[in-house]
């Protein structure tokens, strides 16, 4: 077998070559438009991004189960529109009580989830199909079809977005908190270390001892608060709730997690991929106006990105003898050279 | 092989109920004017629903042929532009659908890549190049053989005014049929359920599994292009936003239909029922002016009950199934 031309590329860690690539197309933007390279623009893509990477992080944890949560756009959508309403209803509530609120829902809706995928061993794509449509006539519900706009959105949502601390907008500070969180649960608790495991091999993590179905059920739980968080910083930023809010949103956030290298099959992933995949993203969508390029191209460009990743991921994993007819390789053959001859 | 096991019964048993509930509860439900109109509803989901059953039953899924719908129906309407008569403007919308459906079974079992990423891949690339042809754009003015198609009936066609079975619904019964055969009473079929059930098995026992993965695709291409073509003669326009969302209503149908997503398992015949199901409901609401997101909420909670009712009351049987067995 002749070595694929992208099996080198293969070679080198994920992680770095998509750095590389942000890099060089942040230079190529910034050389034909310097405005690019400004501290400001970095601002705006870390702004647009932030939202997208709470997002990912809570995607990341259902993937790594060898499941995925479709719902989270509408999740998104049902909480922020709760809490605008909410707002709207008593203009005395506090931030702190907003805040809660929000985390309440997400995560109520996403333990729905869990709990039908776990109960009745339901694969997770139907059930979070189906709770994309429940939970999205939901908003329309509870809002009678209504649109919540800027002036009766409550002014501490409005504002939260907007604050800075320490030069740096709220939104960004809210991203790199549940950034770092992640980072600890997956990296140094156990709890995380259970999701890797069970994702990688599910048999093997049951007769491990983990305790699986409690496991699958935080996953989800932890996906729709993050989401039910976002969805008040969305309801925020862009100061309007309606039935439609961030609707499709859900295969974006798949994308970067999928650019960023987290695998669909469960089981693999790291924090810095899918921060990666998060803002090459958000690099993308920053650059073509900057290019002048029509921001029509986002999608396309999004997609075919998806499918170069995948490619080049799968052409990692052909190594690892997922072919069905496979010979098994001897001792002698373990080496590159010996496979290669 | 049972053409009506239990669960097309349960769907069957529905059906009737939303039939004769609504039509003793709305005044002109029953009339055969009526009856035909709510067909539009789900035809050419229908058909885009049968493809998609396949892929199930074979263990892999099409996110993108509703975006492959727009590409194809892009197709045509630029042929048309271009000045190209009727049946090459067809060809382009097949040939465009056969394409793209091609491509997602080249990568499919040329990198082994699991389905659903790849179909959430090239979702946003057709979606997104149609896009960027069109802009906020529509294409408009397709000839008047075209809207016929989409919204006339087959009395229309073969001078029987009287007959008001609308042309959609007969395409999307011929084809029902056609698929059905196929996948109940051909060797072939059986292929389908064999690789859906087991892929490495069915390889072993000699089954081309990459090649009727690829063909079940090119398929669904085409099926798309079909739809495409009903839908854009029927609202008469291209939009690039044309069948948004379909997808998922179209793994709705599948799966409401007893279709198994996890592949091997599943009939034609409950596809197609569950798609009148849907069709006839939302027909119903819509007539007592209920909102069409009120509507997809009602298909969502349908969807997890039909799924979980079966199981639930297999758990209540017999308890000590309740164990948790891992995927």
């Amino acid at each position: 077998m002749k070595p694929h031309p992208l099996a080198a590329l293969a070679q080198v860690r994920r992680e770095w070559l998509l750095l590389a690539i942000i890099t060089v197309i942040v230079l190529a933007v910034g050389a034909r438009a310097p405005v690019f390279l400004t501290w400001r623009n970095a601002l705006d893509i870390g702004n647009d991004s932030a939202i997208l990477a709470i997002l990912v992080m809570g995607q990341m944890l259902v993937l790594l189960t060898r499941g995925v949560d479709l719902s989270v756009a509408s999740n998104l959508a049902l909480t922020g529109m709760l809490c605008a309403l909410a707002g709207r209803a008593w203009p005395g509530i506090p931030l702190v009580v907003l805040l809660g609120m929000a985390c309440a829902i997400g995560a109520g809706l996403g333990f729905v989830n869990g709990f039908l995928i776990m109960r009745f061993n339901l694969p997770s794509i139907v059930v979070t199909l189906g709770t994309l449509s429940l939970y999205r006539g939901a908003v329309f519900v509870s809002s009678r079809g209504a649109w919540v706009s800027d002036q009766d959105i409550h002014p501490l949502i409005k504002g939260l977005p907007r604050e800075t601390l320490f030069g740096l907008p709220m939104l960004i500070w809210f991203a790199a908190v549940v950034v770092g969180l992640a980072l600890y649960l997956l990296r140094w608790r156990r709890e995380g270390r259970e999701l890797y495991a069970y994702g990688g091999n599910p048999s093997a993590a049951v007769y491990a001892g983990i305790p699986v179905q409690r496991r699958i059920v935080m996953a989800y739980t932890l996906s729709g608060l993050l989401a039910g968080l976002s969805g008040l910083l969305w309801v925020g930023r862009y100061s309007i709730a309606f039935s439609e809010l961030a609707s499709g949103y859900e295969l974006t956030v798949i994308a970067a997690c999928v650019i960023g290298g987290v695998s669909i099959g469960g089981g693999v992933g790291t924090i810095g991929g899918a921060v990666l995949g998060v803002l090459f993203i958000g690099v993308i969508n920053g650059a073509l106006p900057v290019i002048q390029v029509s921001p029509f191209w986002q999608q396309a460009i999004a997609g075919a990105v998806i499918l170069i990743s995948v490619v080049l991921n799968a052409s990692a994993d052909r190594k690892r003898g997922r072919q069905i007819l496979d010979r098994p390789l001897g001792p002698e053959l373990r080496s590159p050279q010996g496979a290669a001859a | 092989m049972k053409a009506l096991d239990t669960w097309e019964r349960v769907l069957i048993a529905l059906i009737v109920l939303v039939y004769l509930g609504f039509g003793l509860g709305i005044d002109g439900f029953f009339s055969p004017f009526a009856l035909a109109d709510s067909t539009y509803n789900f035809s050419e989901k229908a058909l885009i629903a049968l493809a998609m059953a396949l892929l199930v039953v074979a263990g892999e899924i099409d996110l993108s042929i509703a975006a492959t719908m727009a590409l194809a129906s892009l197709a045509m309407g630029l042929a048309m532009k271009a000045g190209a008569s009727l049946p090459l403007m067809l060809l382009a919308a097949v040939a465009t659908g056969a394409l793209c459906g091609a491509l997602n079974g080249w990568l499919v079992t040329r990198w082994k890549l699991p389905s659903i990423v790849v179909t959430i891949g090239t979702l946003s690339l057709y979606r997104g190049l149609a896009q960027v042809v069109l802009g906020d754009q529509a294409i408009t003015g397709y000839p008047e053989t075209l809207s016929g198609w989409g919204n006339g009936s087959v009395g229309d066609l073969i001078g029987h005014p009287g007959l008001i079975v609308p042309l959609e619904f007969a395409v999307m019964l011929v084809m029902a049929c056609a698929v059905g055969l196929f996948l109940h009473r051909t060797v072939h079929g059986r292929r389908v359920y064999a690789i859906g059930a087991n892929p490495i098995a069915s390889r072993f026992s000699g089954i081309s599994v990459d090649r009727y993965r690829l063909g079940l695709f090119i398929f669904a291409g085409v099926m798309a292009a079909l739809a495409a073509i009903l839908l854009t003669g029927r609202i008469g326009s291209t939009r690039p936003n044309l069948a948004m969302g379909w997808e998922l209503d179209a793994v709705t149908i599948v799966i409401l239909g007893g279709v198994a997503i996890e592949g091997g398992r599943g009939s034609i015949v409950g596809t197609v029922l569950a798609a009148v199901l849907l069709g006839s409901f939302n027909f119903a609401l819509g007539m007592l002016n209920v909102s069409g997101i009120v509507m997809s909420m009602i298909i969502g909670t349908l969807l997890i009950v039909s799924m979980v009712l079966p199981r639930w009351l297999k758990l209540l049987r017999r308890p000590a199934t309740a164990a948790f067995k891992p995927a």
